[in-house]
């Protein structure tokens, strides 16, 4: 009702407490979900389950942390789950061709990198609004994915090459590992170093941002094609996986990694978010996934649950910042 | 140079100097007619047509749905859950009407549910119909368990195949829709809200206009037709798929997108989305005609919106 006397120049310092407090908050539903899980089923707390979990929440990890540098530039890339598919078939077909897991990797980051550069020329060049481009985008993958693949599956990879994705070291999975290697690497981009903090700047405000001299296009292209060589780095592991590829691989995961993203805070009006809350989006979203499997729940309602989630998120989000 | 201000006041179509859709819709009827003598048969020809109505009762309310700066991405998942809806309903009780008043119940309450999310939450059209999308998804696989609906009855079937005075029953159907999307976008209140929604909606505010309803009655249409779709869809496979209609949203979009409807500035044309599908149409059919496989011919349509897109951000660029 009454006027604020908030000054504006005391917002910046405020911004990052801000960010804290809403990852502790999430952390507290994170843990909050655990101790339900472990009350309400027997199985929760098995070891075998928590690895499962982690390794769960660390595919949707990747996808999401990459998603998560496009939403804070004030864009969205609905391409990830249809790159994921096209990257993975290309990295198998490079592998069983060569037999080297190494020039399979390349191809699939490459390939993956490769999109995401596409993307991002649209996106900046173009100046087509992002979620239509690459929404575009997700059909021409799909489409070539599909007349590639011509309904085959590609299995059976080298034992070396499927450890990064159903390894342990030390009695944990690889994917784990990469995941907190990412998360670490991710949140050093996006808060420490100025390219980062750039992008924050050009979700805020793009057009502040460009009069201040940020080379907008290319971090532009640059969030785009992070997003897309996460993709690459979430096919391969996934392969790694599954031990074969076909063109549907990825599909089911666009969504969730938009619910990620929106659960851990991030804004899709851009500017606001940080990778570590992705992080523990991920976690919450992987939990209660976990936590219907295991409560014996139709499969058939994940999507129904993440649609219904996505949406919650962005609504909470859209109240809190009505509220400031 | 001021009597622009009075013409618009005056609201009515503003066709674009150059249609190019129509361009591009001639080309490849000609590319295609020089590749595959079969093309320009009768046959064919009224084979496009009757197999682009679907697409045409989507097409068209999203076409009204993006002239508001919005977006249904759910409408493919509702489709298809419409279509499970009605192809249970119709084995079940042998009545096409229950089954109808199924589907169209179903895309309203979608409808209803997106433009309530749109406009009173404010949440932005693209995630809130993604956040729907799932839900849509969800709900197909729950009712019809993963399976297919067979059994469907004879009479249903003949609401896609059969002829009324020697004009197959989808043209017909195709063409009374495509009238009364007319009439309301052009001869109705309505359809002038519609318009204002996309360029100027403070003004709407200010002239006392709740326009939070006309935007959750644009999105119920929008459902509603893809419950009267579903009669469709689902006599023309003979079957409610769980998958059916999965990603038929983005040939709608991509009629609009072609047709010359912006993304951005909500300035939307029915006759040209009529033409953007028969665009699509015509590329399906002789992508199928040259035996090239839907998975590409999808990878094609994709391409397509992307210069489409492409175009109309120069335009938009050079005003």
């Amino acid at each position: 009702m009454s006027m604020s006397s908030q000054t504006a120049g005391a917002t910046p310092r405020l911004h990052l407490s801000k960010d804290v407090v809403q990852v502790i908050y999430r952390l507290l539903a994170a843990g909050l979900l655990c101790v339900v899980l472990a009350v309400v089923t027997d199985s929760f707390l098995s070891t075998n389950n928590i690895l499962n979990v982690l390794r769960q929440a660390s595919l949707l990890f990747f996808l999401a942390s990459g998603l998560t540098l496009v939403i804070l530039s004030g864009g969205l890339d609905l391409s990830v789950g249809a790159n994921i598919g096209l990257s993975a078939c290309l990295a198998a077909t490079v592998i069983k061709a060569t037999g080297s897991p190494v020039l399979g990797t390349l191809a699939g980051l490459g390939s993956g990198t490769l999109v995401g550069v596409c993307n991002g020329l649209m996106v900046a060049k173009l100046r087509i609004p992002s979620f239509i481009a690459t929404y575009g985008m997700l059909w021409v993958l799909h489409g070539l994915t599909y007349y590639y693949m011509g309904g085959e599956t590609i299995h059976g990879f080298p034992p070396g090459f499927r450890q990064i994705g159903s390894g342990y070291f030390l009695g944990i999975p690889i994917p784990v590992y990469l995941m907190l290697g990412f998360l670490a690497a991710g949140t050093f981009f996006a808060q420490r170093t100025v390219w980062g903090q750039q992008i924050y700047a050009i979700g805020a405000n793009p057009v502040a941002a460009r009069l201040c001299g940020i080379p907008v296009d290319r971090r532009l292209i640059l969030v785009y094609a992070f997003s897309g060589a996460m993709a690459g780095v979430a096919s391969l592991v996934f392969l790694a996986r599954l031990n074969s590829a076909e063109g549907d691989i990825g599909e089911a995961l666009t969504l969730p990694a938009v619910a990620a993203v929106l659960i851990g805070g991030a804004s899709l009006f851009g500017g606001v978010g940080t990778v570590f809350g992705t992080f523990v989006g991920a976690l919450i979203l992987t939990l209660v996934l976990n936590g219907m499997n295991l409560l014996a729940v139709n499969a058939s309602w994940q999507p129904l649950v993440t649609g219904v989630i996505v949406v919650l998120a962005v609504w909470l989000d859209m109240i809190g910042r009505r509220r400031t | 140079m001021s009597d622009h201000a009075l013409s618009a006041a005056q609201p009515r179509p503003r066709l674009p100097a150059i249609p190019g859709v129509a361009i591009v819709l001639v080309a490849l009827a000609l590319v295609f007619a020089a590749i595959s003598p079969n093309f320009l048969s009768t046959g064919n020809l009224s084979n496009i047509l009757v197999q682009s109505v679907i697409l045409l009762l989507l097409a068209m309310p999203m076409t009204l749905i993006i002239m508001t700066e919005g977006l249904d991405l759910s409408m493919g998942a509702v489709l298809t859950l419409a279509s499970l809806v009605l192809a249970l309903t119709v084995v079940s009780t042998q009545s096409l009407v229950l089954g109808l008043a199924g589907a169209v119940g179903v895309g309203l309450a979608f409808g209803f549910v997106n433009g309530w999310l749109v406009s009173s939450l404010r949440i932005p059209p693209f995630v809130a119909t993604l956040g729907t999308l799932g839900v849509a998804q969800g709900l197909a696989l729950i009712v019809s368990d993963g399976q297919s609906v067979v059994g469907i009855p004879r009479f249903l079937r003949q609401v896609y195949s059969g002829e009324t005075a020697g004009i197959p029953n989808p043209i017909l159907i195709g063409a009374a829709f495509y009238a009364l999307f007319h009439v309301l976008l052009y001869h109705t209140k309505f359809g002038v809200y519609i318009r204002a929604l996309g360029g100027n909606r403070d003004a709407l505010t200010l002239a006392g206009v709740k326009w939070q309803r006309m935007l959750v009655a644009v999105y119920m249409l929008g459902g509603a037709m893809a419950g009267v779709a579903a009669l469709l869809l689902t006599a023309r496979i003979n079957a409610g798929h769980p998958t059916a209609a999965i990603g038929m949203e983005f040939d709608a979009i991509a009629a609009v997108a072609l047709g010359g409807t912006s993304f951005e500035r909500g300035n939307g044309w029915i006759f040209g989305t009529l033409l953007g599908v028969l665009t699509v149409g015509v590329l399906r059919n002789g992508l199928n005609l040259m035996a090239v496989p839907s998975s590409a011919q999808v990878a094609a349509t994709g391409a397509l919106v992307i210069v489409a897109l492409f175009l109309d951000g120069l335009r938009s660029r050079k005003p």
